[in-house]
C-alpha cells in the first residue's frame, strides 16, 4: 500500500470514475477539532472511499509558537481527508475535512477560497475546542452551519443552549447529526445549502 | 536551515524538489484550485518524467487536483507545478472550479440541493 514509485501509481477504480461531462466542481469544508468525526462525516456521504491528500508544512508557513516544541524538524506533513458527491452529470461537490487549528488551514492554499461554505462539526462533550474555529470562520467571512455530532454519551442540549454556549449569531443554523449515517450527513449539507440560499438574498437571479 | 540534511523528516523533500525542478511551493499563486478538474488530452510519452506520465494515465476521466495529489501521494503544491507544465504543453485540460466571485449563486445552490436530495 505504501508504494511511491510512479510506475505503480493506481488511479481511481473504474466505479469511481467521473463522467467526461463533469465540467465544474464546488467544495465544502468540514472543520472541527481532533476526533470529532470529520472523516466519518466525509466518508458517510462520499460516493468514493475517502482519499487523503498531504501538504508539507515548512517553517516559513508555521506559527513559531506552534512548532516550538518540535525540535530538529523543519518540515511536517499534514493530511486532509476528502470525499466526493456527484451532484449531476456536470457538477461535482468535494467535501474536505480539515483540523480546527488555523495553522493547518492556510497550508491548503485556497481551501476556503471559492468554497461554498463550511460545516463546523462539534462534539457537545468538548464544546470549548470549537470556539476558536467559529471565531476564525467569522473573521474570514466564511458562511457556516454548526452540526453537533451526537455521540452515545453526549449530553443533550437544547438548540438555544448550544447557541448560547457557542456564542453563535441567531441566524447561524445548528443541526444535530450522526456523522456515521449518510442521510444525517446529507441533511447537514442541505442545511448549509439552505442557509447559503437565504444569504444569497431574496432577489432571484433570473 | 543550514544543517539541512539531518533535519528533514522521513519524507525526503529532495524528491519533491527534483520532480518539480526546484520550482513552486505553497506560497506560489497558481491557477489550480483543489477542485479544478483535470482531463488528459494526450498519451504519456516514454521520455516524459514518470510523474507527468502518471498524471496523464490517471486523468483519462476528470479528476480533481486533490484526487491527483492523493493518488500520486504528492503534496498539492508539487502536483500543481506538474500540472502547470502539462497545461503549458496542452497535454491536459483544466476545468476551473466555479469562481468565488459568482458565489453564492442561487441557481448553483439549487442544483446542489437537488443533487443532495437524491443521495
Amino acid at each position: 500500500m505504501d508504494f511511491r514509485g510512479s510506475e505503480t501509481v493506481l488511479g481511481p477504480a473504474s466505479a469511481d470514475l467521473l463522467p467526461d461531462s463533469a465540467a465544474a466542481a464546488v467544495k465544502v469544508v468540514v472543520v472541527g477539532g481532533f476526533g470529532v468525526g470529520k472523516t466519518t462525516l466525509v466518508g458517510s456521504v462520499s460516493e468514493i472511499r475517502p482519499l487523503t491528500t498531504e501538504e508539507t508544512m515548512t517553517e516559513a508557513g508555521a506559527d513559531v509558537d506552534d512548532i516550538a516544541g518540535v525540535e530538529r524538524k523543519s518540515s511536517t506533513t499534514v493530511a486532509m481527508d476528502f470525499g466526493r458527491i456527484s451532484i449531476s452529470e456536470e457538477l461535482v461537490l468535494y467535501l474536505f475535512g480539515t483540523p480546527g487549528q488555523e495553522r493547518f488551514w492556510f497550508l491548503w492554499n485556497g481551501l476556503f477560497e471559492g468554497a461554498l461554505g463550511a460545516v463546523v462539526l462539534v462534539d457537545t462533550r468538548r464544546l470549548e475546542i470549537s470556539f476558536d474555529v467559529i471565531g476564525r470562520l467569522e473573521d474570514r467571512g466564511v458562511p457556516f452551519v454548526v452540526a453537533a455530532n451526537v455521540f452515545p454519551e453526549s449530553p443533550t442540549y437544547a438548540q438555544e443552549e448550544l447557541r448560547l454556549a457557542l456564542d453563535l449569531p441567531v441566524d447561524v443554523p445548528i443541526v444535530a447529526c450522526d456523522a456515521r449515517v449518510r442521510e444525517s450527513g446529507r441533511d447537514v449539507l442541505l442545511a448549509l445549502m439552505h442557509y447559503l440560499y437565504d444569504l444569497a438574498g431574496p432577489s432571484p437571479v433570473r | 536551515m543550514s544543517t539541512a540534511d539531518q533535519d528533514w523528516g522521513d519524507e525526503a523533500p529532495e524528491r519533491l524538489y527534483v520532480i518539480t525542478r526546484g520550482r513552486g511551493g505553497p506560497a506560489g499563486r497558481t491557477a489550480f484550485d483543489l477542485v479544478t478538474l483535470i482531463v488528459s488530452r494526450s498519451e504519456p510519452t516514454p521520455t516524459m518524467p514518470p510523474e507527468h506520465a502518471a498524471i496523464l494515465r490517471i486523468c483519462g476521466s476528470p479528476l480533481s487536483v486533490a484526487e491527483i495529489s492523493a493518488y500520486l501521494r504528492l503534496p498539492v503544491s508539487a502536483v500543481t507545478v506538474l500540472l502547470a507544465d502539462l497545461l503549458d504543453e496542452e497535454r491536459i485540460e483544466a476545468r476551473a472550479s466555479v469562481p468565488a466571485a459568482l458565489l453564492p449563486d442561487r441557481a448553483l445552490l439549487e442544483a446542489v440541493m437537488h443533487g443532495l436530495q437524491r443521495l
